[in-house]
């Protein structure tokens, strides 16, 4: 029986057949890119370079901003254009770099070629800081600064690393066909990993849809006791840090402000490993990633190995274009992603997919009221009650929210989805998790 | 029969005995107010809106006749009559405070900012602003969820279907800034109040640069400082690509009316200004 979290937890249909057997595909490199400066969770990142500036790629073109920030670094060769307020994928006007391709040029320090290089003798504190002038950030979806998570703070210890390979998302194979191809760059990355957090073993979780890619990284790692290929239930939110957690560890984490290391445990995302390895032992900076491009009416669902700053809609045509009537285009999957408004928006390095949603899969059914049949407490994997949050954010009663633990809600969506009414519950959720947020930051920075 | 006698009694009994006794409790614990904040209650409007920063009328009232100075606290919905009423009563200086309106600073309707996608989510100008732009092009102007509606206990703001955008009356306003908190996108303002009703007013927000304001919608303002250079009170200001007309100096001279080249400038009660030019020709 494969291992899962306690509670909550949906089974939307995974859909991940129409990209799944397609390997990864190199995207042609764009003519020009926006760099949004802001690409992960934290302050933005400071420009380094201006208008007029030759740069080559794997260049540093914008500095991190404190602990919490990351750099950035530009992914294709050519002179910048313009350092301007462009929109992103929401249409919200943010800074972001334009660079216009000349060439490929890259930055001699990279090592390009293909050989594995499996030995790595870098002090711990030498592989974080390499990890952190590479700009590594969560590559999951969240952008959470790889960095800081591996800095663990003091009086704290790691115990285990855990490499989330689940991809619960439905659609999304960029994780999937990363672990089949690029398997044993994921295993030095992970053991990188360990060495710069001091642990000797490791799990790596995979969703027990994907049973190839558990039986290649299990040939892998061959006899090795230090990682061990975990299988896992085929449950939404499994891939979610605290569900994966628990369903490995069975330790649970407490509400927030507690992070995973309060339970010993440091969660990385499977391509984030292969961009370690490639980042520590080639010294190539966070420039590109697996994007995969699916949906029901794509010709030709893809996945793609795009440098960021690729406009999706190139992405989009790559793969035969956009149907016909409405569509919806989303950022990520259908359960965590965003809709797009915008879909020159530049890829960026939290974007693990494009799905393309047509027709009657565009619009949401017609709200009813709510019957009080308790699905969505059943499907919160925090144990909320989503119903009497969404009530509560709807009449404004932040303080009744706050006391009702809103702040743990990872806004996985299981409440709205598995609603039969079709309330959005998670709108208002997360509407009222915003503002407590805001309430608890000012009332810290009062004290 | 007997038994019915008796439960009667026997309540009665029991009524009686409570009743002197709450009534002993109540005279040991009575809470010692001042009856003028009774009084004063009774001449604030009673809208209990929230408006004056206390929690309902009441609030209000306690703090009128606990303060000596009264000078910043105004209830906008009774007024000027209202506060001089209770000053008088509570033999304190009257507040001034000149009466204000709610503004909706955004004039992009539905010909002049076309929609460049469509809302599928809450309908609640929040939650959608907490997404995304918005609609249209422009990711500053009216969403058109009507939160301010929601927020308004006094009728005084509508959503007008033509346009999509939130219009106030201004006869029903009372000036509480009710939909000025409610609105996520900051458009709503309270001006000074001109008798009839009449403004003039920027009706965009929109901190774009020219160029992306004009894409995005006809009516925008493009910051082009045409209204800044011709007012002669100093009252137009412009910023962050946007024009701003101070209603505390603007004098109604409906100059800058004309020289608006995308008619962001709107005037409301006021009949155009005729340019000397014209009048010349005329003759």
């Amino acid at each position: 029986m494969a291992k899962t979290f306690p509670i909550g937890g949906v089974h939307p249909s995974d859909n991940k057949q129409w990209s799944k057997s397609s390997a990864i595909e190199t995207m042609e490199l764009p003519d020009v890119v926006n760099i949004p400066l802001s690409q992960h969770i934290g302050t933005p990142a400071t420009a380094i370079v201006k208008k007029g500036d030759k740069v080559v790629v794997g260049q540093k073109i914008a500095e991190a901003t404190g602990f919490m920030s990351a750099n950035i670094h530009a992914p294709i060769s050519g002179t910048v254009t313009a350092v301007d307020l462009q929109p992103n994928g929401q249409g919200i006007r943010q800074m972001m770099i334009t660079i216009k391709r000349e060439d490929d040029v890259w930055d001699e320090a990279i090592d390009r070629s293909e050989t594995l290089v499996t030995e790595c003798n870098l002090e711990p504190k030498a592989i974080v800081e390499k990890i952190k002038d590479a700009g590594i950030v969560g590559m999951g979806g969240a952008t959470f600064p790889t960095h800081v998570k591996l800095s663990i703070p003091e009086g704290k210890r790691a115990e285990i690393l855990i490499i989330n390979g689940v991809e619960c998302e439905p659609y999304l194979t960029s994780d999937y066909r990363t672990m089949l191809e690029r398997g044993e760059q994921l295993i030095v990355g992970t053991r990188i990993l360990m060495r710069a957090i001091g642990v000797t073993n490791a799990v790596i979780g995979v969703e027990a849809n994907k049973p190839d890619a558990v039986k290649h990284l299990q040939a892998i790692v061959g006899a090795a006791t230090d990682i061990k290929v975990q299988m896992l239930k085929t449950q939404y939110p499994q891939g979610g840090e605290k569900q994966l957690i628990a369903a490995v560890t069975g330790r649970q984490v407490p509400a927030p402000p507690a992070l995973p290391i309060d339970v010993g445990a440091v969660v990385c995302n499977a391509s984030t490993a292969v961009a370690v390895y490639e980042a520590v032992q080639k010294n190539k900076p966070l420039i590109e990633r697996v994007v995969t491009v699916t949906g029901a009416a794509v010709p030709s669902p893809k996945n793609l190995l795009t440098r960021f700053g690729t406009p999706v809609e190139a992405l989009i045509a790559k793969c035969g274009g956009l149907a016909e009537g409405d569509v919806k285009v989303i950022n990520g999957g259908p359960m965590m992603g965003r809709a797009l408004s915008n879909i020159a928006m530049p890829v960026m390095k939290g974007c693990s997919g494009i799905t393309i949603m047509v027709g009657s899969a565009t619009v949401r059914g017609v709200e009813s009221a709510c019957i009080k049949c308790a699905k969505c407490v059943e499907a919160c994997p925090m144990g909320l009650e989503p119903y009497l949050l969404s009530k509560q954010a709807r009449k404004r009663a932040w303080d009744a929210m706050e006391a009702n633990d809103i702040t743990s809600c990872i806004e996985c969506g299981c409440c709205q989805f598995t609603c039969p009414a079709n309330i959005p519950l998670l709108d208002y959720v997360r509407l009222g998790k915003q503002t407590v947020m805001g309430i608890i930051r000012a009332r810290n920075m009062k004290k | 029969m007997t038994t019915l006698i008796y439960t009667i009694l026997t309540l009665c009994i029991i009524g009686v005995v409570a009743a002197v006794v709450l009534y002993f409790i109540a005279q040991k614990f009575k809470v010692e107010e001042d009856p003028r904040i009774d009084e004063t209650e009774k001449m604030l409007p009673g809208a209990n809106c929230g408006g004056c920063g206390f929690p309902g009328c009441r609030g209000l009232a306690t703090a009128l006749v606990e303060s000596d100075d009264i000078s910043a606290l105004y209830c906008s919905v009774g007024g000027e009559e209202c506060m001089g009423k209770i000053a008088q009563y509570l033999g304190k200086a009257a507040p001034k405070k000149e009466p204000q309106v709610a503004t909706v600073r955004c004039g992009g309707s539905c010909e002049k900012r076309p929609k460049t996608n469509s809302y599928n989510g809450s309908s609640s100008c929040a939650i959608a602003s907490a997404l995304y732009a918005g609609e249209t092009g422009c990711a500053y102007g009216c969403l058109g969820y009507g939160d301010c509606v929601e927020a308004c206990a006094f009728d005084a703001i509508h959503i007008n279907p033509e346009t999509g955008l939130a219009e106030v009356d201004a006869d029903k306003c009372t000036a509480c800034g009710a939909c000025v908190k409610a609105c996520p996108k900051g458009i709503i303002e309270l001006r000074k109040r001109w008798p009839k009703n009449r403004a003039i007013y920027v009706s965009c927000v929109s901190k774009d640069k020219g160029a992306v304001t004009m894409k995005a919608c006809k009516a925008g303002c493009i910051g082009c400082r045409k209204c800044e250079k011709v007012c002669e009170f100093g009252a137009i200001t412009v910023e962050n690509n946007v024009a701003f007309i101070d209603s505390t100096k603007c004098r109604l001279c409906r100059k800058c009316v004309g020289e608006c080249p995308t008619g962001a400038i709107r005037m409301i009660g006021l009949q155009p200004l005729v340019k000397k030019e014209e009048v010349k020709e005329e003759k």
